[in-house]
């Protein structure tokens, strides 16, 4: 296709700057920036943007990668239990309708069925596909991909490698895209998607971002943008999430004209270090659930039989007797209540911690120890045993672990299209975390990097199908757009004239205090009025940022940047917890507490408008009679 | 239980820098990137670092802490005095950007040179089969974080910029091993791994073992069976034994076979 001649051998492997720097044009809008064009730019290089790109890559398209952090250290690189696929190598009983029926279920049926359904089906071949680009899965005795148990999914479905199975899948698409030559700006951010508002719907037409090593700005030309930034946890205290999930992608695609739905659901995984304080929050795998782990209260009670709902009773074990029988023998037992779906697990547990009934640091205990030899701990669950052995001096084949639910998933996302990934910008397209829909109002544990594979695929071929289309039209990026965009990204080192110089970190840590406060895993009506008028304030204060030091690799800079995202995202998040009058999966109402079949017909839709949030009710796609057959044994 | 840390952090650039003092306030059970962190919250806004996962799994963090290549995020407080002064230096295998962020550009353009992984077809019923036991060897090497201390503490690139041409490192003799190891590869790097990434200028002293927060053997359990795979054509006991048994003229029927 189009766009100059700039392979990565031309390039600085890190920067993507061009070792020759003669050949780079001098742009209209002045100096100070540096351009390139390409077909695709995916944002984003965890494993949905990876996916995108290699898929893009393969449709023919002149690919460029944008990620915040080095290549390989993005989020997925923290996933440990596994990717869920109805490969039926344990379990032969196992399918795409079984495994479509369990995601659906988990998410309290909000799930946009089209993707359910496409990301069930699609899900085994996208692990296969890893196997051929050299990732090296846990085998079962039969020599084929082994499949482990996992909350809310009905047989052992999870394609891992121990309790590192992130690591591999990112390590694995890391070397793919490395040997297909396509380009990654490492440590490079982007802060404007640029659109075309002249037709009838917003048209992409290409991305700035800065270097973070120099500072130096970026302008990306490109028709088609894949949004792949993750989520949004940096926005709450406790979570398992890293510095880089401060919305990103969700904040770009408001800004750029497209809706953001379900941002109500936020997941709280029931399992996150609690001690020692400097831990807080970093997860602990489910697998220990998975495996064999149990959770007990400070009586030593079992105490999730006491937490079983009405709509999971008839697949969940009521006695211990039953529970321990269906580890070995899934057909004639149900399964444990450690492992119902993680939104239920983690109210149980708060509701524990309230009653009195927690460990000395404010958790519960999960007990493997116990249970399991330690030999079996060390081979299944082997980072696990290094992340307590190392930081908190706690041995997990000897004792039981203190854990407690941290901000770890946001399900609302981008609204797109279920079969291309497009949002309602023409060109702008979302895939993985950052896109909504596809896990409803919950998500079950795996199912997060199938759809990283599935859906990074399906945005990156639509993305370089769109790109085809728009070789001979290319709209064209205005040079005060570009000039407003460096204005707005210098801002936090101007001191404005009516004073107040307001530090980046401590508004961060203001907002986190609001949200993990007022926007929680339990929340109410006059809660959530009082975080949106906190929400008010910290924008307030985010007017008046100031950092020191330049340009170059200035970690205060960029959390200033970056904090917009997060409190635009967070804004959308108390705004439809609060409108939503239900409880159901990651949204739970202490003011509303059962769901309502009304909203469970409707999913809430945010827009900008200017500087204002907008919310809108919208009819939840119905599902086909011939899906609907799916549930009727339930 | 918290305590005034007494801590020492390069700061500077590719021009030159200086070791800065600063006292910052510390909880039980912390980790060295925890008063970073709060060095940087509350003094230091600018201060560069780069870390992502805080929890050993990322490898961004790394670092030299008292003069010892470590991960800042699982190097604990309770591991020193808290009357002993922590100097936290940027790794000096890598030409320093800013403060403790460095230029490991190096392990990305090695990381380039490696052939990729290229597997024999799947079986008739569209799947692979390997078993555990053939996977493990391979699996021990893909635990690696690419945190690329092992890169920093190599003798051979340390202190000698002028070897980094000829010589790929610890961390990509893993890769190499990886792949010659992997059940269903049909590649055959020995040759590229002696000549292009330099596997024989290591002298096996073990430094990167030592440095690695993943515990990888990597020297007994990569570098040293991928030196003896090189040097196995020459010693292999078939075709030795075929040099014996043939006329000369056959013997490279023999080899190739």
């Amino acid at each position: 296709m189009t766009g100059p001649d700039t392979g990565p051998s031309s390039r600085h492997p890190m920067t993507g700057n061009r070792m020759d720097p003669g050949d780079e044009t001098e742009p209209s809008y002045g100096t100070g920036f540096e351009t390139h064009a390409y077909d695709v730019v995916v944002i984003g290089a965890g494993g949905a943007g990876l996916r995108a790109a290699i898929a893009a890559h393969d449709a023919g398209a002149r690919v460029a990668v944008v990620c915040k952090s080095l290549l390989g250290k993005a989020h997925t690189v923290m996933a440990e239990g596994g990717i869920a696929a109805a490969m039926g190598n344990v379990y032969a009983e196992d399918g795409w309708q079984v495994h479509f029926r369990d995601t659906m279920r988990g998410g309290k049926m909000l799930n946009n069925w089209r993707m359910a359904q496409l990301h069930a089906q699609e899900a085994p071949e996208r692990v296969m596909e890893l196997e051929e680009w050299g990732a090296l899965f846990d085998r079962t005795p039969d020599g084929l991909i082994s499949q482990r148990d996992f909350g809310g999914h009905r047989f052992a479905r999870l394609a891992h490698v121990g309790d590192r199975t992130g690591l591999e899948m990112i390590r694995t698409l890391q070397q793919r895209t490395v040997a297909l030559g396509i380009d990654v700006f490492m440590e490079c951010t982007v802060t404007e998607i640029f659109t075309d508002r002249s037709g009838p719907a917003p048209t992409v037409t290409g991305a700035f971002g800065y270097w973070r090593e120099t500072g130096r700005f970026v302008v990306f030309e490109a028709p088609s943008v894949v949004l792949a930034t993750g989520g949004i946890g940096k926005s709450y205290q406790v979570t398992s999430n890293s510095w880089e999930y401060t919305g990103d992608g969700h904040a770009l695609a408001l800004r750029a004209g497209a809706s953001l739905i379900n941002m109500e659901f936020v997941q709280f995984h029931p399992t996150g270090m609690v001690w020692p304080p400097s831990v807080r929050g970093i997860l602990v795998t489910e697998s220990v659930r998975g495996d064999g782990g149990v959770l007990r209260n400070s009586e030593g009670e079992r105490f999730m039989f006491d937490y079983i709902p009405e709509y999971f009773k008839a697949e969940t074990a009521d006695t211990v007797e039953e529970a321990e029988g269906w580890y070995a023998d899934k057909k004639n037992n149900r399964r444990p209540p450690e492992l119902l779906p993680r939104d239920e697990v983690a109210r149980a547990i708060n509701s524990e911690i309230k009653a009195g009934r927690g460990s000395p640091h404010g958790g519960v205990f999960l007990d493997i120890a116990s249970r399991r030899d330690a030999d079996f701990i060390r081979r299944r669950l082997p980072s696990m045993y290094h992340q307590f052995k190392e930081l908190a001096d706690v041995d997990i084949t000897a004792e039981p672990m203190e854990v407690g639910p941290t901000c770890h998933y946001v399900m609302g996302g981008v609204e797109v299209d279920a079969d291309t990934e497009r949002s309602k910008v023409v060109g702008l397209y979302a895939a993985g975390e950052v896109a909504g829909g596809m896990h409803g109002s919950n998500r079950l544990g795996g199912n997060s990097l199938s759809d990283l594979l599935v859906f990074g695929r399906r945005a990156g071929h639509n993305a370089a199908y769109h790109a085809y289309g728009a070789a001979q039209d290319r709209p064209r990026i205005r040079d005060e757009e570009v000039r407003a965009a460096a204005d707005a990204a210098l801002a936090p080192f101007r001191l404005e004239e009516d004073g107040g110089a307001e530090n980046p970190y401590t508004v961060q840590k203001d907002l986190q205090d609001v949200m993990q406060r007022l926007v929680g895993i339990i929340r109410k009506a006059d809660e959530l009025t009082e975080s949106l008028a906190e929400i008010g304030r910290l924008k307030e204060r985010a007017r008046h940022l100031l950092v020191e030091g330049h340009r170059q690799y200035n970690p205060g800079w960029h959390l200033a940047l970056d904090l917009a995202n997060m409190l635009l995202v967070s804004e959308c998040v108390a705004t439809a917890a609060l409108a939503r009058e239900e409880s159901r999966g990651g949204h739970t109402r202490d003011d509303f507490p059962g769901p309502d079949p009304e909203w469970g017909a409707r999913n809430l839709v945010l827009t900008l408008e200017g500087d204002a949030v907008r919310l809108e009710q919208q009819p939840l796609p119905v599902m086909p009679d011939q899906l609907k057959t799916l549930f009727e044994d339930a | 239980m918290g305590y005034d840390l007494h801590l020492r952090v390069w700061r500077g650039d590719a021009a030159g820098g200086d070791l800065g003092d600063y006292t910052v306030q510390v909880e039980e059970g912390e980790v060295v990137l925890d008063a970073i962190h709060r060095l940087q919250a509350t003094q230091t806004g600018d201060l560069a670092v780069r870390w992502n996962c805080k929890a050993g799994k990322c490898g961004s963090c790394s670092a030299e802490v008292n003069g010892r290549p470590r991960l800042m995020c699982m190097t604990r407080l309770a591991d020193f005095d808290p009357a002993e002064t922590v100097t936290v230096t940027p790794m000096r295998g890598f030409p320093v950007i800013r403060d403790l962020v460095t230029d490991v550009s190096f392990n990305y353009a090695k990381a380039q040179e490696v052939p990729a992984f290229a597997p024999t077809p799947r079986d008739a019923d569209g799947k692979r089969r390997m078993m555990q036991e053939d996977v493990e060897r391979g699996q021990e090497f893909r635990k690696c974080i690419e945190c690329f201390l092992c890169q920093d503490t190599c003798h051979v690139v340390r202190d000698h910029e002028e070897n980094k041409e000829a010589f790929a490192g610890p961390r990509f003799f893993l890769r190499y091993a990886e792949l010659d190891m992997h059940p269903l590869d049909t590649h055959d790097r020995r040759q590229l791994a002696q000549d292009a990434a330099g596997l024989g200028m290591c002298n096996i002293t073990k430094c990167c073992t030592e440095v690695c927060p993943e515990g990888i053997k990597i020297t007994d359990n990569a570098i040293i069976p991928m030196k003896e795979r090189v040097v196995d054509r020459k010693y292999d006991p078939v075709v030795w034994l075929g040099s014996k048994i043939f006329r000369r003229d056959r013997r490279d029927e023999v080899e190739r076979g």
